[in-house]
């Protein structure tokens, strides 16, 4: 910290952010809704930020898990299936102080939405997205959702599905999102983990939360959940350490390697797959070019601006 | 009044060929006319568009003389390309029913357009390159050897490059124009280029000033005398099209933020917003596509900053799920649509103003929205600032519905007082009180945009589900009546405060004309012609569309016909979709339509006729066919 922000400390927040403050209507999810788990960490999440109570932005399409921002006491809301990101980057790049969560199902994220989450990526706007991943479609009953693995049996596939499903992290990498990750809805710390990260990650942050529905497709993630039998892969990422054992940890910084955990067998490992400090954000490039465009108008007023443009126009 | 462009200098003293013709005009005497409908037929690489530019500019700049002027655009780039000028005294209301001349650059652009010349009209046609028909005496055939003319005034490599320019001096000779303004018009225009271009451009222009002046004396006229202090603010007119005119009225109205995916007729809205934004301090999101634009927009609304986004036909019905958000969240936002021949990819390129009900009721649910139609090139500036106003004072989504006519075609008007209309945009991020409310049921909702303190610590959320005043979702049959009426209020509580519609003509009698849109001008123009064929009738046209202003009732029972034209079907019912919402609303059946969907604007001799058949009246009837445009017909 500089001296001169010593001399002058900010105003303590009235209020600490605490979770007794950020928590607001009573969540409506099923008893056992893996979503649960995903609202106390990011209740967590805000206590370590301690952000600014009212710069906090928590928006969400629709689906169960998009219920999500009634349960968060901040600035927020409920937008329309699968437009959360793009009605996020207006929120983004129009409040450049503000931090900017959106909430969001596999079916929100990857099928309706699929296309605004390739160009919100591609354009690395400011913000942190969680997708609460459950393989199927929770609010509507039971549907075949583009995660539903080979087999699964929907209202809409009874017999099974095959459609071959996408594979969430190699769409995000290659998608061009600047920081993906990778958790699961019974790993509390690694989730909180995973979202403090994401949301101090400066550029288009995204962690796909396995989070299981056990209304419509229980136990879809026991395979990764050892008390169940199954197998909780971590990432170990590389410490630069000099060490013989660091060759072998994954560099987040390394696209290929990251597409190569990607590829990983089912139910693959957990952790940050990439993460790219490098790559500028769009707000920094649209502040950059009011930036420039300013100095060339000499800051001339709104007023100046407008005269000047009809003065060429007589 | 004499006019500063004297025939002895053609070119002007600063002419670069030094060339002069002078003695020969000095015993011209040119003929006094109203107005002239121009219609230059080329191919695009010819630079036609580029005489258009130059004439409007002139006319924004002439002090004696107003010259206001529309054009019909080209529809083919690379290929043949058509221009349409009219210029004149005093208001000009429509781009006019026929050519007065016609100037035929190749034997194409005969073939396809002498059908517009109206008999006794002037054909000017490239010797060089075009035959008419032997022996047709309908028209005054006057020959000109353009593209010769051009190669020889220019010389050198250039070919035949600046043919255009050769026409805009032989223009400017025939009707008299101030050569000095133009010649500085073409400086400016080339200026930063290499001299030679100016060189070559003022040379082509003065051959092509010198022709007539040799060869065709008797073609010389002048426009009536105006004394232009009565008409004008004293303010300098400006020359633009209806989609900048759009774009600098938003900037005008404080609106720094929008985000759209381009399609044709609007894309020129969003990239002038692109270029213009960052030096207000603003910014303009390319979206991946109109669901995001929306999206987008809103998101900016919702930080405070009123947004704009906006379409065409397809692109606004892909918006529409979002803009159902936007009437439930009751978000402030502009949706610009600019209309062309639908459905689907439909008739691109030209105009149709079919998606006034997509516009009004598209979208699912109770969705009150408003919808304002910009009359003409000037309005365009106008209503968008007054689209930024309604949408901050009743945090609703506002539609500015206009069409591929306006958005293309240049007009002149006086410069807006700027600093009076300028809007200062500001984010109200003020700390909200302990009481404070989203959605209270007994106010108008002025949302908190994110970044500002609740004190109350209980933070708002705007939604889509139906809400309670706090914004939590609610299954309350009660509360949705209750909201659903709020939503409407509001709405309905703006067309009470609108002002009346402009109403001209008799205020009782045989007819009232109706129209919305770009048909004012056309509409204006008609009602001159039916009330002079004896006919009592008046003129109303409709700005703000939805909600309308009140008193219509009133109006329309002093009349025994109301025939409302519009530029679409007559649908099912035998009536266009204006006239289908006229008809709900006030069950008259007095009501009528005229409609059609070839593409084109309404010629002033079509809504007469289309008034002539829903009314009985001889002496209507008798003018049809025979009404004359311009003062020049009988020249
Ligand atoms: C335009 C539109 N289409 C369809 C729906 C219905 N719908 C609501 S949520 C949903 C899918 C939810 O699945 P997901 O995003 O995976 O969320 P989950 O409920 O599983 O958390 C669908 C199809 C809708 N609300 N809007
Ligand atoms: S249906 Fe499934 S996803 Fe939805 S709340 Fe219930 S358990 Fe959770
Ligand atoms: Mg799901």
């Amino acid at each position: 910290m500089s001296a001169t922000a010593l001399a002058t400390p900010p105003a303590p927040a009235s209020v600490p952010l605490t979770k007794k403050v950020l928590v607001a209507d009573h969540p409506t999810w099923c008893p056992g809704c893996g979503d649960f788990a995903v609202l106390a960490s990011f209740y967590r999440v805000l206590e370590k930020l301690q952000y600014p109570h009212e710069k906090i932005v928590t928006f969400a399409g629709i689906g169960c898990s998009s219920r999500f921002p009634y349960f968060v006491n901040t600035h927020g809301g409920h937008f329309i299936h699968g437009r959360s990101l793009p009605f996020a980057a207006g929120i983004s790049l129009g409040g450049d102080d503000l931090h900017v969560f959106v909430f969001g199902g596999d079916g929100d994220g990857f099928s309706i939405g699929g296309n605004h989450l390739v160009h919100t990526a591609r354009k690395n706007v400011n913000l942190t997205y969680v997708i609460m991943d459950n393989s199927v479609y929770g609010l509507t009953k039971k549907q075949t959702s583009p995660t539903s693995p080979i087999g699964f049996k929907s209202k809409t596939d009874p017999w099974g599905a095959f459609d071959q499903p996408i594979n969430p992290m190699r769409t995000l990498l290659n998608s061009g999102a600047t920081f993906v990750a990778r958790s699961h809805a019974t790993q509390v710390n690694h989730m909180t983990e995973m979202m403090l990260r994401a949301a101090r990650h400066d550029g288009f942050s995204v962690v796909e939360i396995l989070s299981e529905c056990v209304e419509f497709y229980e136990g879809a993630f026991d395979s990764s959940i050892p008390r169940k039998g199954g197998k909780w892969t971590l990432i170990e990422e590389k410490k630069n350490d000099g060490t013989p054992e660091d060759a072998n940890r994954h560099d987040v910084t390394d696209e290929v390697a990251a597409f190569q955990l990607s590829q990983q067998a089912w139910p693959g490992s957990f952790g940050v797959f990439y993460e790219n400090k490098t790559r500028l954000t769009k707000n920094a490039l649209e502040a950059d070019l009011i930036k420039k465009t300013r100095e060339k108008t000499k800051h001339a007023t709104d007023l100046q601006v407008l005269q000047n443009t009809f003065a060429r126009l007589r | 009044m004499v006019s500063p462009n004297t025939p002895e200098t053609p070119g002007g003293a600063s002419s670069a060929s030094g060339q002069s013709s002078v003695a020969l005009a000095k015993v011209d005497v040119p003929r006094s006319i109203h107005d002239v409908v121009i219609r230059l037929a080329g191919n695009s690489q010819d630079g036609i568009q580029s005489i258009g530019g130059f004439l409007a500019r002139l006319a924004g700049r002439s002090d004696q003389d107003i010259m206001t002027y529309m054009t019909i655009p080209s529809t083919i780039s690379g290929g043949p390309s058509i221009f349409q000028v009219r210029m004149g005294t005093g208001e000009i209301l429509s781009a006019g029913d026929r050519a007065d001349m016609l100037v035929a650059f190749y034997q194409h652009s005969y073939d396809a357009h002498i059908s517009s010349l109206r008999p006794g009209g002037v054909l000017v046609y490239d010797s060089d390159h075009v035959k008419p028909a032997e022996g047709d005496n309908r028209f005054t055939h006057v020959a000109v050897p353009i593209t010769t003319g051009t190669v020889e005034a220019v010389g050198g490599t250039s070919k035949d490059k600046g043919k255009n320019i050769y026409v805009l001096g032989l223009i400017a000779r025939v009707f008299d124009l101030d050569v000095a303004k133009l010649s500085a018009l073409i400086k400016e225009r080339f200026g930063g280029k290499d001299e030679s271009i100016v060189r070559n451009s003022m040379l082509a222009f003065d051959a092509g000033y010198a022709w007539p002046q040799n060869n065709l004396r008797d073609l010389f006229y002048r426009f009536e005398a105006i004394d232009r202090a009565t008409i004008t603010s004293g303010r300098p007119q400006v020359t633009m099209d209806g989609n900048m005119a759009i774009a600098y009225g938003l900037l005008a109205g404080g609106v720094r933020h929008g985000a759209g995916y381009p399609i044709t007729p609007w894309s020129s809205i969003m990239e002038t917003l692109r270029v213009e934004l960052p030096k207000y301090g603003g910014l303009f999101v390319q979206c991946e596509d109109e669901i995001a634009a929306i999206s987008t927009a809103i998101g900016f609304s919702y930080t405070g900053h009123l947004a704009i986004t906006g379409s065409a036909g397809p692109g606004l019905s892909l918006k529409m799920e979002a803009l159902g958000w936007a009437t439930m969240a009751e978000m402030p936002l502009i949706v610009v649509n600019v209309q062309r021949g639908g459905p689907s990819t439909g008739m691109p390129t030209n105009v149709e103003q079919s998606d006034l009900m997509q516009a009004i009721y598209g979208s699912h649910g109770d969705t009150p929205r408003v919808v304002l139609t910009p009359k003409n090139v000037e309005d365009c500036f106008y209503i968008a600032i007054e689209a930024t106003r309604i949408a901050r004072e009743y945090s609703t989504p506002v539609l500015i519905l206009t069409d591929m006519a306006l958005a293309s075609r240049i007009e002149v008007f006086d410069e807006p007082d700027l600093p009076k209309l300028m809007v200062e945009p500001k984010a109200d991020l003020s700390d909200r009180g302990t009481d404070y409310k989203p959605y209270p049921l007994d106010r108008i909702t002025h949302h908190a945009p994110a970044g500002s303190k609740i004190l109350s610590g209980k933070y708002p959320t705007v939604t889509g589900l139906e809400h309670d005043e706090m914004g939590h979702p609610t299954g309350s049959p009660k509360l949705h009546m209750q909201m659903t009426a709020k939503r409407r209020e509001k709405i309905k509580a703006l067309g009470a405060s609108l002002p009346a519609p402009e109403h001209t003509g008799d205020t009782a009698g045989e007819v009232l004309l109706v129209t919305w849109g770009s048909n004012w001008g056309p509409g204006r123009e008609a009602i001159g012609r039916i009330r002079a064929a004896g006919v009592k009738g008046g003129h109303l046209h409709i700005r703000h569309i939805h909600p309308l202003p009140s008193g219509l009732e009133e109006i329309f029972k002093r009349y025994h016909k109301i025939v409302v034209a519009e530029l679409n079907d007559e649908g099912l019912y035998g009536f266009g979709q204006f006239a289908m919402m006229l008809r709900a609303r006030y069950a008259n059946p007095a009501i009528e339509s005229v409609c059609k969907t070839d593409g084109l604007t309404f010629k002033v001799s079509e809504l007469v006729a289309g008034v002539a058949r829903h009314i009985e009246s001889k002496e209507l009837e008798a003018t049809l066919g025979t009404a004359r445009q311009s003062a020049l017909a009988k020249a």
